[in-house]
């Protein structure tokens, strides 16, 4: 009962007043910019990183975490009222969910959504406490053979599961493999790229990157579109759910459950993939397919519980591994770096606490979701109405005071002004810029493990086939490449992605 | 046959990695190579930038081939005000300190949207400054100097 015990240390950390507050705040926030659009979990956990400096580590991790699951529900909520994914793991339950707010039944939505959310974070607050303990147990027997082919498997798992263009989606790693390498050398001391400038041997902050990349180019992209943004507000008479609702509903929580806790352990997964899919597996289950999109409770159910399901399982590889499997979790790295722990397997061991506290708070996050989001709707939709012009200078003013903040340093936010520069580009020419960010974090680790593996064989580059584990995770690498290659799946993958 | 862009977002996606790419393998050209036991500092970038640049190219060349949408247009005043106006919060926030820094960024950023309304703008500064000097300086501790001096 190792289990159990872990758990209590774990919810005597997250119990305590300062971590119970730190997480409704993170939950709250999460929430907030769940609901608005134009802003995401990469931008806000980059702008309140420096705020958190001044925290213990436990309470400023669990704080971040709050943010990322909390902006699932908000997302949700928007989605259903307004036919508004605040975020982009809520775009299908628009489909249903708007439709059952149109035909009066917002309430219902809301409450099934919030309901299977609390569901699936609960049962993925336990697939984390129970897997991650074995898997960090193998992460011990790795060797640097074996964690470069890792990287190398999640990194092309990213690849496959990021939309667009495959060859752009490889190009955008190379990118970020290089950016990452900006700085001191760790080996040698040697300065790389630094173009002559003293601010750069560090490297280049991520904070900077993502700021860039997701949030200065996203503001001057949502200003281009200028969409209007009609607030048509949906009554809501009932909360409650009927017997019928939950007599068709619960069977897709518990589906959309798996499916996105097990999509959210793949690398480039997360909450977005796993609605995605749990949408169209309801679809494929259900007796009569042609009510969905007219209003079938179980397209709300299922993909809702699966993005909840799915941000928190994606916790998995980041903290068994200490290998980041989306944008998000990149940040939860630099985080953990700042507050000075090595993300890796030894985490779990050297700091339990800080391990079985984050887990045991997100239960306790979700919990406060629940409670906190259905009466607050009437808020959070109000909060809808204020204009974007109103909105995004102010978060261009956070986003310049936290990156500047960060390093107290002005070339920091001129960086992050090149980055946004860089990140609208790819806007305009459809390039992803997760992979970029992915890339970025796991370059310097790559560089190192590549290096050690052979210098450790005497150069032998056989090393990383000869080495069993190694082998596995280099051909599973190959065959997903294999996969999304052939030209069926390739469509396959089109078309899910156009849903 | 002539050859024509069939597919101008890949193109310029091509360019940008394409010029990344050499531009990489150019400088890391001059860093110590070492061997594939003793990596010197060159040895990853350089593999990198190379990989890079010849995506780049076939890019291109598939940009040639498959046709693709074209690129939207861009409005110059969102992205020269929004940039602008971070690239002038980075200039004055040590020298002049962070009301002028402020009241700046809000100014040139809120004139980036052409349904931005002057009355609104200047109740949004006056906000901003007092959550930039209240909550920031003073509630965070964050170390800005207020006024330049």
């Amino acid at each position: 009962m190792e289990l159990l015990a872990n758990l209590q240390l774990g919810f005597e950390i997250a119990l305590t007043l300062q971590n119970i507050l730190y997480c409704l705040v993170g939950v709250f926030l999460g929430t907030l910019i769940g609901v608005l659009p134009g802003i995401g979990p990469v931008a806000t956990i980059a702008m309140l990183l420096p705020a958190t400096f001044t925290l213990p580590p436990v309470s400023a991790l669990i704080m971040l975490a709050g943010i990322y699951y909390g902006a699932q529900y908000g997302g949700s909520t928007t989605a259903i009222l307004v036919n508004l994914p605040g975020e982009a793991s809520s775009v299908v339950t628009c489909l249903d969910g708007y439709a059952m707010a149109r035909q009066g039944r917002a309430g219902p939505a809301l409450a099934i959504a919030a309901l299977g959310s609390f569901f699936a974070g609960t049962v993925s607050t336990l697939i984390l406490a129970m897997f991650a303990p074995p898997l960090a147990e193998i992460a011990f027997k790795f060797g640097p053979a074996e964690y470069f082919s890792l990287m190398v498997l999640g990194l092309i798992a990213a690849i496959v599961l990021a939309h667009g263009s495959l060859i752009n989606a490889i190009a955008m790693i190379l990118l970020g493999l290089l950016l990452g390498l900006v700085g001191a050398d760790t080996n040698t001391g040697q300065f790389r790229f630094t173009f002559g400038l003293p601010q750069l041997t560090d490297g280049i902050g991520f904070v900077v990157v993502a700021m860039g990349l997701f949030g200065f180019s996203e503001i001057i992209a949502n200003l281009e579109r200028r969409a209007k943004r009609e607030v048509v507000m949906a009554k809501i008479t009932s909360l409650f759910p009927t017997r019928d609702d939950l007599k068709a509903s619960w069977k897709a929580v518990l589906r959309g459950t798996g499916i996105g806790a097990l999509l959210g352990i793949l690398p480039g997964g997360g909450a977005t993939l796993g609605s995605f899919a749990a949408y169209a597996l309801e679809k494929k289950v259900a007796k009569d397919p042609t009510r969905f999109g007219k209003g079938a409770i179980e397209g709300v159910a299922g993909p809702e519980s699966a993005n909840n399901a799915g941000a928190q399982t994606s916790f998995i590889p980041l903290l068994t591994l200490g290998i980041p499997t989306n944008a998000v979790m990149a940040l939860m790295i630099g985080a953990m770096t700042i507050h000075g722990i090595t993300p890796g397997p030894q985490v779990m061991t050297e700091r339990p606490e800080l391990f079985w506290g984050m887990i045991a708070s997100m239960w306790i996050g979700n919990l406060l979701l629940v409670v906190l989001n259905l009466p607050l709707i009437g808020i959070w939709v109000k909060l809808l109405s204020v204009p974007y012009r109103i909105l995004y200078p102010a978060i261009l003013l956070f986003s310049c005071i936290g990156v500047y903040s960060l390093n107290n340093s002005a070339v920091d936010v001129a960086l992050a002004l090149a980055f946004g520069f860089l990140g609208y580009l790819f806007i305009k020419f459809d390039c992803e810029p997760a992979p970029l960010l992915l890339g970025f974090v796991l370059g310097p680790m790559m560089e190192e493990n590549l290096r050690r593996a052979l210098l450790l064989s005497r150069g032998d580059p056989t090393v990383f086939v000869t080495r069993p584990l190694s082998l596995a995770l280099l051909v599973a690498a190959a065959a997903l490449l294999v996969i999304v290659v052939v030209p069926a799946v390739r469509r396959k993958r089109a078309e899910a992605f156009q849903e | 046959m002539s050859i024509s862009i069939r597919s101008p977002r890949d193109f310029c996606a091509g360019l940008i990695f394409l010029f990344f790419g050499a531009l990489a393998a150019y400088i890391a050209r001059d860093y110590p190579m070492g061997s594939a036991v003793r990596m010197g500092p060159g040895y990853f970038p350089y593999l990198l930038g190379i990989l890079l640049a010849l995506l780049g190219v076939v890019i291109c060349i598939k940009s040639l081939v498959a046709h693709g949408e074209r690129i939207e247009s861009a409005s110059l005043r969102a992205l020269l005000l929004v940039l602008g106006a971070i690239g002038v919060f980075a200039g004055t926030i040590e020298s002049a300190g962070i009301v002028i820094a402020t009241a700046l960024l809000v100014g040139i950023g809120a004139a980036a949207s052409p349904e931005s309304r002057l009355r609104e703008v200047v109740v949004l500064i006056v906000f901003m400054l007092a959550l930039a000097v209240g909550l920031f300086t003073y509630g965070l501790g964050l170390p800005f100097k207020i006024f330049p001096i």
